[in-house]
């Protein structure tokens, strides 16, 4: 049995009929069709679906479809207008935050909501901020030197 | 991972949601989801019927009580560490909801859905113990109060009846003058809490004069430390009272202490010697 649903992703209405049991995170990437947001651990522990829901940001490994319809969210994708990067974009770039870059979608949208909170973390503050996401690769120096950058060209923002 | 097929209903009141129980046999609540999507995926729990309750208002937000404040069911994690209302009453509740998952689950995961799902390893459970909380909920009969003690009965298990809903919590005000923290061991992983610990010292005069001490993580559900309490009424809380206090709880861990991979029965009831001494010094140190 489907449910109607309606969700509006990156400030466009997206509508499907989907099962009960099917994740956000399955609806955004197939239904939606944005697979910028990944599935990583699957048990809401590693962060790399993270995306925006009704403003704050959410594990969409750990959020069903149906729970989420008549809300709002923002993915990896809806961050720029596609030409110029976000600053938190930028910055990752420019301090190379990433290799393999799977993680790199959850954390730009955790520090995101880092940033609104807090406009001007200490390096502490960000790892802190940022614990519910995982990277394999980087060992993490240059993701809190991306945040602090960005931070910076953001000032306050 | 998928959860196994499930039907879903979205309850617009606590009635309803207590009608829906009713009529779905094995029906079970979700709010914030962070405690049972996990477990579904997992198949380690399989209802039939999820009676969604996350978009009733009435069970949202904190509110200020006789002698206290009550909390919403539905009140997140993120919502009680940022509460002004939560840190003058009860600021080891702020405490406890700051160190629970990450920003991403607190920003989700709800205080009614936590204690709920009766998990030792939870944080709030543990705290709100401590603090003599009484949980409120709503049934088919109508309305009856559980106190926070007597609420998990076992691992993942709670007294609600099956179609009983909890709505809130009411929470007595810390004392002035009495000193309370929660520490924590984390789950380097989940979060979770390997051991924690909730500390209330109420002192008088120089002297401790009542304690309530509170262990989670350790046995099937949160333990309280009456040898340790006992050990610290009339104490003058001195460094060395607290050592020998703290080490009193192992008199108290006498069941069946839980043990994983990741840490055994022996270490945990190591443990939990090391993270009570650390919440009576922290709780000491906010005293008087």
């Amino acid at each position: 049995m489907t449910i109607p649903v309606e969700i509006t992703i990156n400030g466009k209405a997206c509508a499907g009929e989907v099962e009960p049991r099917q994740l956000l995170v399955h609806f955004i990437r197939e239904n939606a069709g944005l697979t910028g947001t990944k599935v990583g651990c699957d048990t809401s522990q590693c962060g790399t679906c993270t995306v925006q829901l009704d403003g704050v940001s959410a594990k969409a490994c750990t959020v069903l479809t149906v729970q989420a319809s008549g809300s709002s969210v923002t993915t990896i994708e809806g961050l720029s207008d596609g030409v110029d990067l976000h600053p938190l974009q930028e910055a990752f770039w420019n301090n190379h935050g990433l290799q393999c870059g799977f993680c790199t979608p959850g954390m730009i949208m955790a520090a995101n909501e880092l940033l609104s909170r807090n406009p001007s973390p200490s390096r502490e503050e960000i790892r802190h901020g940022l614990e519910g996401n995982i990277c394999r690769c980087t060992g993490y120096q240059n993701i809190v030197s991306a945040v602090e950058d960005a931070a910076k060209s953001m000032g306050g923002r | 991972m998928f959860p196994a097929q499930i039907t879903y209903r979205r309850a617009g009141s606590v009635a309803e949601a207590v009608q829906l129980l009713s009529d779905n046999e094995g029906a079970k609540l979700l709010a914030g989801g962070h405690s049972l999507l996990p477990l579904m995926k997992l198949r380690l729990a399989a209802p039939a019927t999820l009676v969604d309750i996350g978009r009733i208002e009435a069970l949202k937000g904190v509110s200020a009580s006789d002698g206290g404040i009550t909390i919403g069911a539905l009140t997140t994690h993120a919502e009680i560490a940022g509460s002004d209302l939560v840190q003058q009453h009860a600021s080891v509740l702020a405490e406890a909801a700051a160190l629970v998952g990450d920003p991403a689950v607190r920003n989700r995961g709800t205080i009614g859905g936590s204690v709920s799902h009766a998990d030792p390893a939870s944080d709030q459970p543990t705290v709100l113990t401590a603090l003599g909380a009484t949980f409120n909920v709503t049934g088919p009969g109508g309305d009856r109060s559980i106190a926070a003690a007597d609420f998990a009965t076992g691992l993942l298990e709670n007294a609600l009846e099956e179609n009983e809903v909890l709505t809130s919590i009411s929470v007595p005000s810390v004392p002035s003058g009495a000193g309370a923290a929660y520490v924590k061991f984390s789950h380097p992983a989940s979060r979770y809490a390997v051991v924690g610990a909730a500390a209330i010292l109420t002192v008088s005069g120089g002297t401790c004069s009542s304690a309530s001490v509170v262990v989670g993580g350790v046995e099937a559900t949160p333990a309280r430390a009456s040898s340790v309490e006992a050990a610290l009424a009339g104490s003058d809380l001195s460094d060395s009272a607290l050592d020998a206090a703290a080490a009193a709880v192992a008199g108290d861990l006498n069941g069946d202490p839980m043990s994983d991979v990741f840490a055994s029965a022996e270490y945990r009831r190591a443990m939990a010697s090391v993270y009570v001494r650390r919440a009576l010094g922290a709780a000491a140190s906010r005293a008087g």
